[in-house]
This record gives C-alpha cells, sequence and structure tokens, in this order.
C-alpha cells in the first residue's frame, strides 16, 4: 500500500497550501475590522458605470481624505445577473460595501436582507429627488434602501426630416401615434414607424406605468401582484392591435438588423428614454443631427406624464461594517454638484439630483441632437412628469416571462392580452413558491 | 480514436476491394460526399471566424452600417482604442487569462498525471470506487459546481483572490480519467515491476520512467484544460469582483453590460474578442508536433 500513503501525503500538502493561502488573505482583511462607527474606513464598491473609478478619485483626494473614507471601485457588468451575483455574495456574507442597483432590482435585495436602510444616515437627502424618484428607494415604507444616481424618463424619438417628407406630424396622444403609423404605411409601405420588441422587458415596464398601473403593491402584510389590471391591458391591447393590424414592425430592437433599420430611414421613430442619443449614436451613426426629441405622446389630451426605463440607484447592504461611512459616500455620490459633474462628464449618466439636470454638464445638447438646442431642458422638464412606479420582489421572474411570452406573441402576431395573462400568473406562481402571500 | 479511424479509412478510400471494382470515375465521386460534408463543416466552423476578423476592421460607423464581409478600415483605430481603454486594462485581463489558463491547467495536468498513473498501475481497495465517483464528476457540468464552491471558498476567505479561480480548476475529473486511460494503454505494468526490481523507489519509476511515457497524453490533459480555463466564465464571474483580476471573458464581459445609458462597446469587444483567439491558435500550433507524437505512439503501442 505504498501508493496510499503517497496519496494521503498528497492531499495533506493540498490542504496545507490551501490553509496557507487562506491565513495569508485573513491577514490581508483584517485591517478594516476597525471601529465601526468612525476612523479610517476602507469600502468596496461594485458599480458598472464607466469612469466611475475616476469620480471617486475626487471623493478620495477630497472629502473621503478629511472623513478618512477610502472607496475603492470594483467594476462590474450590469444587469440581472449582478443582482444574483449580489445576493450569492450576501449568502457568503462577502458583499461589498456598497453596490449599484437598478430601481426594479432594490425589492429583490431588500426581501433578501442584502441591502441596509439608511433612513438615519442618509434621510435628509430627499430633497434633491423628485418625489416619484425617491420613493422607489424607499418602496413606500419610512425605511430607505438606497440614494437615487440616474433616472430614465421616457421620451419619443424621431426623424425630423423623414416626418416632414413623409407628412406626418408629431404625435401627442396615443391615438395620435396609431393614426401616425397608419399613414406612414400608407405613404411607404416598407417603412415602420417604429417596432414592438419584446427583448428590453424595461420598455413594456416604463409604457404600463405611464398609463398608470401598479405591478406590484402591498396590502397589509401581503403582496398583491397588479400586472393585468387595467392600465397594463390597455397598453398590450394598443400594441397588440398596431402589431396585428402590421402597422408597425414585430422585429426586436438592439439587433444589427435593427440598427439597420434606424440608420437606413426603414424605421423613423423611437419610444425611448434620455439615454437614447447614446444608443443611437452606436445604433444610427449616419443619421446624427436628424433625429428629434420630444414628449411620449398621452392616453388622454389633459394629461402630462411619463414612464421611467432605466435608472440606478447606489445601496449599502447589510454586510458592510462601516454602514455610516458608506451612506455618507453614496450621499456625496449623488447629491455633490462637483461629483454629479463628473458622473455625468466620466460615465454619461443623467443624474436623478433635480439640481444637477440644469447644471453647467447639461447646458449643451448630446452632439447627436446638436439639432436640438434646448434638448436637456426639455428633458428635465420631462423628468417632473414622471409616473410614480410599483416593484416588487420578483421583477426578475416578470420580465423573464414578458420575454418569452410577448416575443411569441409578437412574432405570431397574435393577442396580448393572453400573453399578459401569463405573466401574471407565472409572477403569482412565483411569489408565492418563494413563500410570500399573495392576496387575491 | 478518431485519428485512427481517419488512418485506416485513407489507404482504405484508394486502394480497398469494394472500390476498386468500380470505374475509377465512381471512385472519384465517391470521395466527393465526404470532401463535400468536410468543406461544409469546415465553412460552418471558419465562417464565424471570418466575421469575426473582418468585424474587427471596421469602425463603430461601419461595424452596422456596411456589407457584412466587406473589409472596414477602422482596424488600426481599434486597436490603439481598446489599448487606451482604461490605461490598458485589457492586457491585464489577457494576463490574468494567461495565468488562469496556464498554471491552472498545469496544475491540473500535474494531478491528473498523478492520480492517473496511481488508478492504472496500483491495485488498491476502493480503487473503483474512486474511479466512479471521478466518472460521475465527468457527467457534472462544472456549471452546477460553481456557486457550491463560491460558498465554500468565502469560508475559507479565499474569494476574490486568484486562488479563487485557481483552486476549484485543480481537479479536473476529465483529466484524471484521460491520464487513466493513457497511463493504462501507455506504461507496461512488466516495465514499472522492472523499476522495482532495480530498487527504484515508487516516485523514482513514476517521475523518470512512466511520466515521461505520459507526456503525449498529458499534453492532450493539458491543451484540454487550458482551452476550458481560457474560456471559462461562470466560475470567474462568481469569484471575482475586483476587475483587476477578471480573465477576458469576464472583461469583454463587462464592456458589454456597461448599462443602459451607455452603449456596449461593440467594437472593442470585437477587436478583444479576435486578440483573445490568437494566443490559442499560438498554443496549438506551437503544441502541433507533441500531438503528432500522440497519434504514432498510440498506434504502435496499441
Amino acid at each position: 500500500m505504498p501508493t496510499n500513503t503517497k496519496h494521503r501525503r498528497f492531499v495533506a500538502t493540498a490542504v496545507a497550501v490551501t490553509l496557507g493561502a487562506t491565513t495569508l488573505a485573513a491577514c490581508g482583511s483584517s485591517d478594516d475590522d476597525s471601529d465601526a462607527q468612525s476612523g479610517p474606513a476602507k469600502l468596496t464598491y461594485w458599480t458598472w458605470t464607466p469612469g466611475m473609478d475616476k469620480v471617486v478619485d475626487l471623493w478620495n483626494k477630497g472629502p473621503g481624505k478629511e472623513q478618512q473614507i477610502t472607496v475603492t471601485v470594483k467594476k462590474q457588468a450590469s444587469g440581472d445577473t449582478l443582482v444574483t451575483k449580489i445576493l450569492t455574495a450576501h449568502k457568503a456574507g462577502k458583499g461589498p460595501d456598497l453596490v449599484q442597483a437598478e430601481y426594479q432590482a432594490l425589492p429583490t435585495l431588500v426581501s433578501n436582507d442584502a441591502v441596509a436602510d439608511i433612513a438615519g444616515e442618509a434621510g435628509e437627502a430627499e430633497g434633491d429627488f423628485a418625489e416619484g424618484v425617491w420613493q422607489q428607494t424607499t418602496l413606500g415604507t419610512d425605511a430607505v434602501y438606497a440614494i437615487p444616481q440616474d433616472i430614465g424618463p421616457m421620451m419619443f424619438y424621431y426623424r425630423e426630416d423623414l416626418f416632414k417628407e413623409y407628412g406626418l406630424t408629431v404625435p401627442t396622444t396615443w391615438d395620435e401615434f396609431a393614426e401616425t403609423a397608419r399613414k406612414l404605411k400608407e405613404e411607404a409601405p416598407d417603412v415602420d414607424l417604429t417596432t414592438f420588441s419584446a427583448n428590453d422587458s424595461g420598455l413594456f415596464a416604463g409604457l404600463a406605468q405611464q398609463a398608470g398601473a401598479k405591478w406590484w403593491t402591498t396590502e397589509g402584510q401581503k403582496w398583491k401582484v397588479g400586472i393585468d389590471d387595467a392600465a397594463t391591458q390597455k397598453v398590450a391591447d394598443f400594441w397588440g392591435g398596431l402589431v396585428e393590424e402590421g402597422a408597425i414592425d414585430n422585429q426586436p430592437m438592439y439587433t444589427p438588423a435593427w440598427n439597420k433599420a434606424l440608420n437606413t430611414g426603414k424605421q423613423i421613430a423611437w419610444v425611448s428614454a434620455v439615454w437614447a442619443p447614446g444608443t443611437l449614436t452606436t445604433a444610427a451613426p449616419d443619421t446624427a443631427g436628424k433625429w428629434k426629441m420630444a414628449p411620449l405622446p398621452q392616453w388622454s389630451k389633459s394629461e402630462d406624464v411619463t414612464g421611467s426605463w432605466g435608472g440606478s440607484s447606489t445601496a449599502v447592504t447589510t454586510d458592510s461594517k462601516h454602514k455610516e461611512a458608506a451612506a455618507k459616500f453614496a450621499t456625496w455620490l449623488n447629491t455633490d454638484q462637483e461629483a454629479l459633474a463628473a458622473l455625468a462628464k466620466e460615465g454619461g449618466i443623467y443624474p436623478a439630483a433635480t439640481t444637477a439636470q440644469l447644471s453647467e454638464a447639461f447646458a449643451e445638447p448630446p452632439a447627436y441632437f446638436s439639432n436640438q438646442p434646448d434638448f436637456y431642458t426639455r428633458a428635465a422638464a420631462i423628468a417632473k412628469t414622471t409616473a410614480p412606479s410599483a416593484w416588487g420582489p420578483n421583477v426578475n421572474v416578470a420580465y423573464t416571462t414578458f420575454k418569452d411570452a410577448f416575443a411569441a406573441a409578437a412574432k405570431d402576431r397574435s393577442d396580448f392580452g393572453a400573453a399578459l395573462t401569463t405573466m401574471q400568473d407565472e409572477t403569482v406562481a412565483d411569489l408565492e413558491k418563494q413563500g410570500f402571500e399573495v392576496a387575491e | 480514436m478518431s485519428t485512427l479511424a481517419v488512418r485506416k479509412s485513407a489507404p482504405a478510400a484508394g486502394t480497398t476491394p469494394g472500390t476498386a471494382q468500380g470505374p475509377p470515375a465512381r471512385r472519384r465521386r465517391i470521395a466527393l460526399v465526404p470532401t463535400l460534408t468536410l468543406v461544409l463543416g469546415a465553412l460552418y466552423c471558419l465562417l464565424p471566424v471570418a466575421w469575426v476578423v473582418i468585424a474587427a476592421t471596421k469602425s463603430g460607423r461601419e461595424l452596422f452600417s456596411t456589407f457584412t464581409f466587406l473589409p472596414g478600415t477602422g482596424f488600426a483605430d481599434n486597436l490603439s482604442d481598446l489599448n487606451a481603454y482604461r490605461d490598458g486594462v485589457y492586457w491585464k485581463w489577457m494576463g490574468n487569462s494567461a495565468l488562469y489558463a496556464g498554471l491552472g491547467a498545469l496544475l491540473s495536468t500535474a494531478v491528473s498525471a498523478v492520480s492517473g498513473y496511481a488508478l492504472a498501475i496500483y491495485r488498491f481497495r476502493g480503487r473503483e470506487t474512486v474511479f466512479s465517483i471521478l466518472m460521475a464528476g465527468v457527467l457534472m457540468p462544472p456549471v452546477i459546481l460553481a456557486i457550491p464552491q463560491y460558498l465554500l471558498l468565502a469560508k475559507a476567505d479565499l474569494t476574490d483572490s486568484y486562488w479563487s479561480v485557481l483552486l476549484p480548476l485543480v481537479l479536473s475529473p476529465y483529466g484524471v480519467y484521460l491520464a487513466r486511460i493513457y497511463a493504462a494503454a501507455a506504461v507496461p505494468g512488466d516495465v514499472v515491476e522492472a523499476g522495482r526490481m532495480d530498487g527504484a523507489g515508487e516516485w523514482r519509476i513514476f517521475t523518470r520512467i512512466a511520466l515521461p511515457m505520459m507526456v503525449p497524453g498529458l499534453v492532450t490533459v493539458f491543451l484540454f484544460q487550458f482551452v476550458a480555463v481560457w474560456n471559462n466564465f461562470l466560475l470567474p464571474y462568481i469569484m471575482l469582483s475586483d476587475d483587476e483580476k477578471f480573465p477576458i471573458t469576464l472583461g469583454l464581459f463587462t464592456l458589454l453590460e456597461q448599462g443602459s445609458n451607455t452603449p456596449a462597446l461593440y467594437t472593442l469587444v470585437i477587436t478583444g474578442a479576435l486578440l483573445a483567439v490568437l494566443p490559442l491558435i499560438a498554443l496549438f500550433l506551437a503544441v502541433q508536433r507533441f500531438w503528432s507524437l500522440d497519434l504514432l505512439s498510440g498506434a504502435v503501442k496499441s
């Protein structure tokens, strides 16, 4: 049996190596277990915003240096996968101190106890934000789970030159929008006003939000899911009808074909949000200066509301040993004028803080919209009209179901109502499976 | 195995009596079908590569607006943009990938060699059980293990370190399996016995006699592991949060997923993907001669 001992010795060595490395790692990280209240704090921050390291440098050299709070950026990829990663890290107690989180992901993080209530440390920041934006970080409670960073108020983008060429006017209501689509089909049968795409659930959620939908609400201790409420049904029927009659295209966005359609004038409008200039710059580079932005069409002439698509916040995790320091940084990052100007310049974000929306950084329109000098003035006015949103703990499930059910419905040009029912049922089923009580 | 088949069928196509019966023209037509199939297969594999090569030469303006297989004019710009992106973090990712894949594959090959040899040569109680468990490991997709491995390594405070990516790779069930099969075929029991008679210790027999015989098989294990680690995504994704430690797969992913208000850096990702393939190609070319040795020795031994 000489091999047995050999083998065992090898295993023992491997374990020894592992343990050695463990001790080393433990030595390296033990220095940030210092006083939890004040004193030097080293914070880690998971974010996907480009150039965030440069913004954080401002903190580390300025206010952070005075308060002995050093922040290290660990750049991440955005999206639902990051939420999973945060929750996995939280499960192991290895979460960073600060995370960037999209608004619709906050309830998921809160219900998993991954982000901390910082009402005590950062509650006074409320005044810097529009009510509808701030409410997304409180989830309608007294707690504050994050500081809003950027927002994505929805707008209507259209090719000014082609609208003129086809004799179209900019729609102000959704009825006019449908008429415009039909009229365009008569003028130029191979050109589409826009497409209904099921590959980004945020668009549909924003449209439903504009119509007044409240997808998740609480009733006592129970969740109530209203994905198939009247408002959402109205939105689904509207777009389903347009797709069914062929008035608009049914191909997904963000594909090379979609880029080409925008770039060559096969699609001449896009329902999008304030960040659209960035997307259009890569998708339709040859049409710079030919687009214009207008408010989203309304459901009735007297209304003036928009939905939001995208946007994110800065949250402090429950794993953080320096909650107060982390909250201080999060507040500075999203309310300090210098920080916000740097965020706009380096990260290209549209700030949630209302004072920053008209600051120096937004005096000039985006280069792609040089033909619309008042782009950001109008954007700030539109941002004020953002409808409140209501997110729940399993937005990811609703979004996934949306993609599957609506993509199939759009492809077959079939009834969107059935797809909506599927979305409602699966979301409720998942909530119940997760152990939440759901009100009927 | 497949190479053996090819070697056998190559002369077969020309000289077997079956095909000799027909006229020469017919023989050619028979050869046409496999040739066509192979050409189609090659096209299927190479078209995406060609796409990457050509797309990497296009500037952001040209990428989606010009004809797919029309070379663009932006290759030099793409390269310098990639080089300049966040002070050349791309090369850091490339270095990390090389470290994970190189060291990871080396360690895993070493473990595979030792365990494969032990399983093939020694007879001890529980040998088949150990081997069966390893075989079960072959059937288990590594993706499933990523999260449990993360939670385990978190207990040892090893997450977000180079070790967190290297350690889970060290034991490769497939590598052990290959090494065992290869050792059983390439290292005759008589040779080991002769070594013992001459008074060599077990370790000496392994390193001096068996290991050189196993080299071609181990090269295969090394290459398999290297490619697997180079392309690995989920394990480093879960383990690492510091993007200075990211391998290239993760780095390129962060370039794509920049949040809704920033466009994906397609041109950088495509150019980065093209450059990331080059080390693999170089490795295969460099190690090719060991592989042909593999074929020869395999054929002689069996």
